[in-house]
């Protein structure tokens, strides 16, 4: 017995001591939305400097905020900018501030499963209403088909499929269902978390990306790059100027420009249902949620240097993943942000 | 008459034979689980699956070396915490102990055992990861340390009360002390039950999610020390399995050969040592 | 067995602290305190930390059927349906299977085939929950979709438990993954009991001129019959208490259906899900107090199965044989 203590303590004393290690660990968590990117991003970023990792979790924007309010992580991240009273929670725990910094743009779209139906269906906003509040029930619905003239849609129950967790994603696309419908405004409302009048409950983007795979005659709503990496059809949506748009790089730049010109100081703005002919309607921002002020000197350091880094270099990359470069002005604006962070 | 015997005898083979059927179909489950996970899995490990980090998500490859260390990190720590104390309150309860003491303890064993995982993890979550502000390997390790205390206090205990008493007398009459007895053998006799109790403890939060859902939460790269957010083979099966990524599907049931692998192992040597031990009843 | 000195009762503490006995007696003390202190501080803080719904809804918060974060609404009816109706899905399929199974060990196998099914079966409780969930999405989830929905629905359909469409999730798949994951348990303990039954009870029936099956079910299993229904409580308990299996294959929707087809939620799951994101005391709270209605429900149980247990097996060696 005393040997085996023994062994155990040596063993727990060589590993603490062999992987001791120089590299400073800065952890984030929060919106599944933009994990693609913020992966590959965190990826890049060590590889080029090694004495930092940053360890980014992607648990949903409401456990993000949740979590950088608590204090539990260094950082967050969400697609659905925190509300007064979170900000005043956040400013009555800590008594400084925390900032919002835009990262990319990318664009929620509407994703099926339908057997025989592989290109990409146009919904309307009052079709796309319907089917989450449970009123269009079937696929062959006349508030689809009017809109899909030429396609054979089965006579199947829709199987809707919604976040089970706190998302971003939820928030940005109840708002976008909030402006273009009033029943879903008054019945349901907006948020991270709502109550979903009918639909399974996914976790994560991953979540409803994977339910969507493999339930027939199902419909979720996921972050662009998600439905195209797993080769499932996603529809176009008709833009408050009347016309179906496709989200693709184009698309969403469109609908961000008039934001861009008009961002506010704390950069929370939501671009769902922007006017524009070539807009996407369902497109946003997502941000990394960064506190006004560290205590620990080496983690502000490193954070700034990442954000400096993301808004240059890191702005090149995300194309490539189907996210949107942020417009020019945004960038300047959140440039001179960074210098406020103490 | 006879034809009455006979559906009477009838019925009897019948139903004999369907439990028979349920007693093979029951076995047959687990080696289906085996089979299953061996197929998946076992076409998936690779030597890249225990020495690589994680890749950025949509990219293929890529292992989980950190979750596999960090695994082993957090259940070395959690017998570290679980353990001693589960041992040693056993201890106290076998050789010490008044009645009322003895009952409370066990009381509060019983109803530790019973708690369910997640609500375990509330707890850690609330004790460790919030006063000091991150989630941490200790901070799993403390709810699955939590885990293993009543298994192992119960087991030692009634290992100890099991030990005939000639041992203790002999002891005695050669002068020893109380401690002394305990030390020099009782808990050797006792010794094959307690590992077993011990290993068993282990296996079963070897394989426990919940609690680490919001204690180690998770990591991308190794963690270094102790009070990092660490990845973990169960969580990370979690995850990958609830992905839509065809080739995170492959590394979860990868990890779950893996994980299911080394909580077999444990079993099985768990109960091939109390097996060939001396005079020790069955738990 | 208090300490063996001639003189322990009349020293002071610091003199009787220089016997080695009282060191030892004192440090394992401390540990086994210990446990009744962690066990006390969980208990406190879940019930300290779930105050807020108890002032606000009151008894109301267990038969509200409204989850809604951002109205500040939460009732537990949800959950506790999911994780009844689920359970019990897990016990209709679990309970004969098993029950079966321990009658062949018990009665029919020899000792040698007995002890190695046995060890088997042992192997089987070992599997990790979260396995069991991979196998449930992978195997469990296509296969409710193609065999087993339309296996029942298609004849039963009229039937409220099998109405509806099929998800492939819902109460149904979370009950069969839970029904295979509880099977040991009943197996384990159920053996154990019927191998108590005295001999002479099953010999007295055969004597009599029952058949073996006669024996074993009117005589045999009756006399066992608190300690089985032990076994069936502390599976049910184990079935309450499980998590990731469950969020994996429910469909994780806050909603009361009578169809077993249909995708629910059950108490372990919500709180997995939702736990680290809630934000706003309120909705922390109602998760934690819904983690003490599942705490309280296993304790309860668990006590229960325990009695049981106890009570049967010192029947069987009251009676003699």
């Amino acid at each position: 017995m005393k040997r085996i203590a023994g062994l155990a303590i040596g063993v727990l004393a060589l590993c603490a001591i062999v992987l001791a290690d120089n590299a400073l660990l800065i952890n984030g968590a929060g919106a599944t939305f933009p994990y693609p990117i913020y992966s590959k991003w965190f990826d890049v970023y060590h590889t080029n400097n090694p004495n930092f990792q940053f360890n980014y979790q992607s648990v949903g924007s409401g456990a993000g905020i949740k979590q950088v309010t608590e204090g539990t992580v260094d950082f967050g991240a969400t697609d659905g900018p925190m509300n007064d009273d979170q900000l005043k929670a956040y400013q009555d725990k800590h008594g400084s501030g925390i900032l919002h910094f835009p990262t990319v743009l990318g664009a929620h779209v509407p994703t099926y499963n339908i057997s025989g139906v592989t290109g990409a269906l146009n919904f309307t906003p009052d079709a796309l209403a319907g089917i989450f509040l449970g009123k269009v029930t079937k696929w062959n619905d006349p508030a689809i088909a009017g809109a899909n003239k030429g396609v054979n849609l089965p006579a199947a129950d829709i199987v809707v499929v919604h976040r089970s967790d706190g998302s971003g994603t939820t928030y940005i696309w109840t708002d976008y269902l909030s402006k273009v419908s009033d029943e879903w405004k008054s019945k349901v409302s907006k948020g991270t978390s709502v109550n979903w009048p009918v639909g399974l409950g996914g976790k994560g983007n991953e979540g409803v990306t994977g339910l969507v795979k493999q339930t027939p005659n199902s419909i979720g709503y996921v972050e662009l790059i998600y439905a195209v990496q797993n080769n499932i059809p996603y529809g176009s949506v008709k833009n408050s100027s009347g016309n179906f748009v496709k989200a693709d790089l184009a698309s969403v730049t469109a609908a961000a420009a008039g934001a861009a010109k008009q961002m506010p100081d704390d950069f929370r703005v939501s671009i769902t249902n922007a006017p524009g002919k070539t807009a996407y309607p369902i497109s946003s921002f997502t941000w990394l949620l960064i506190p006004q002020k560290f205590q620990d000197a080496g983690k502000r350091d490193a954070i700034k240097g990442f954000l400096k880094w993301m808004l240059n270099d890191g702005q090149n990359s995300v194309e490539t993943l189907s996210y949107a470069k942020l417009p020019k002005e945004v960038v300047e604006k959140e440039k001179k942000a960074i210098n406020s962070i103490q | 008459m006879n034809g009455r015997l006979r559906w009477r005898k009838f019925v009897s083979n019948f139903m004999l034979a369907m439990t028979g059927v349920c007693a093979v179909v029951s076995v047959l489950v687990l080696f289906f689980i085996l089979g299953y996970l061996l197929f998946n899995g076992g076409t998936s490990i690779n030597w890249d699956f225990f020495t690589k980090l994680p890749k950025p998500v949509g990219e293929t490859g890529g292992g989980m070396s950190n979750a596999i260390v960090g695994s082993g990190k957090i259940l070395l720590l959690a017998s570290l915490i679980g353990v001693p104390i589960g041992f040693l309150g056993g201890i106290y309860l076998a050789e010490f102990s008044g009645k009322g003491m003895a009952s409370v303890v066990r009381y509060a064993a019983d109803l530790l055992n019973g708690v369910p995982s997640i609500v375990i993890g509330i707890f850690a979550y609330s004790l460790v990861v919030l006063p000091f502000k991150h989630f941490s390997a200790y901070a799993g390790a403390f709810a699955l340390g939590m885990m293993m205390i009543p298994i192992t206090l119960r087991s030692t205990e009634e290992f100890l009360k099991s030990v005939p008493r000639m041992l203790r007398e002999g002891a005695m009459a050669l002068g020893a002390s109380k401690w002394k007895t305990i030390a020099t053998v009782i808990v050797p006799a006792a010794y094959r039950g307690i590992m077993t109790a011990i290993l068993l403890a282990l296996a079963r939060v070897a394989g426990e999610t919940a609690p680490l859902l919001f204690t180690a939460f998770g990591n991308r790269f190794e963690s270094h020390g102790w009070s990092q957010p660490t990845a973990t083979l169960p969580v990370m099966i979690y995850t990958y399995a609830v992905s839509p990524y065809d080739d995170w599907h492959r590394q979860a049931w990868a990890a779950g050969l893996v994980l299911l692998g080394l909580v077999l192992i444990i079993n099985i040597m768990a109960r091939t040592i109390l097996s060939r031990g001396i005079a020790v009843p069955r738990s | 067995m208090k300490s063996a000195g001639p003189v322990s009762g009349s020293r002071s503490f610091l003199a009787r602290l220089r016997n080695g006995d009282e060191i030892v007696r004192l440090i394992t003390l401390i540990f086994a305190a210990t446990v009744v202190l962690i066990t006390a501080a969980l208990v406190w803080e879940l019930w300290a930390n779930s105050a807020l719904p108890r002032q606000k809804f009151g008894f109301n918060f267990f038969v509200t059927s409204v989850w809604d974060p951002i109205m500040d609404q939460f009732g537990a009816l949800p959950f506790i349906y999911g994780t009844m109706v689920t359970s019990a899905v897990a016990l209709v399929i679990a309970v004969p299977l098993g029950i079966g199974a321990a009658i062949f060990l018990a009665e029919l196998a020899p000792p040698r085939v007995s002890d190695i099914l046995q060890f088997f079966i042992d192997l089987l409780a070992a599997v990790p929950s979260v396995i069991y969930g991979l196998l449930g999405v992978f195997i469990v989830v296509p296969l409710m979709r193609t065999v087993i929905y339309p296996a029942l629905n298609k004849p039963f359909g009229y039937l409220p438990i099998f109405k509806g469409p099929s998800y492939g999730v819902g109460f149904m798949t979370a009950g069969i993954v839970l029904a295979i994951m509880v099977i040991p348990y009943i197996i384990s303990v159920s053996r154990e009991v019927l191998l108590s039954v005295p001999r002479d009870q099953r010999e007295a029936a055969l004597a009599l001129g029952s058949t073996r099956w006669e024996s074993t079910w009117k005589v045999v299993v009756p006399f066992a019959k608190t300690g089985i229904m032990g076994s069936i409580f502390l599976a049910l308990a184990r079935a309450l208490g499980e998590t990731m299996a469950v969020t994996m294959v429910i469909g994780n929707t806050p909603k009361i259906a009578a169809s077993l087809f249909a995708p629910g939620y059950s108490i372990a799951a919500v709180i997995a899900n939702e736990f680290t994101e809630a934000t706003g005391d309120l909705y922390l709270q109602s998760l934690i107090a819904l983690g003490l209605v599942l705490f309280l429900l296993t304790f309860v149980l668990n006590g229960l199965a325990r009695l049981l247990i106890v009570v049967t097996t010192q029947k069987g060696s009251e009676v003699g044989g």
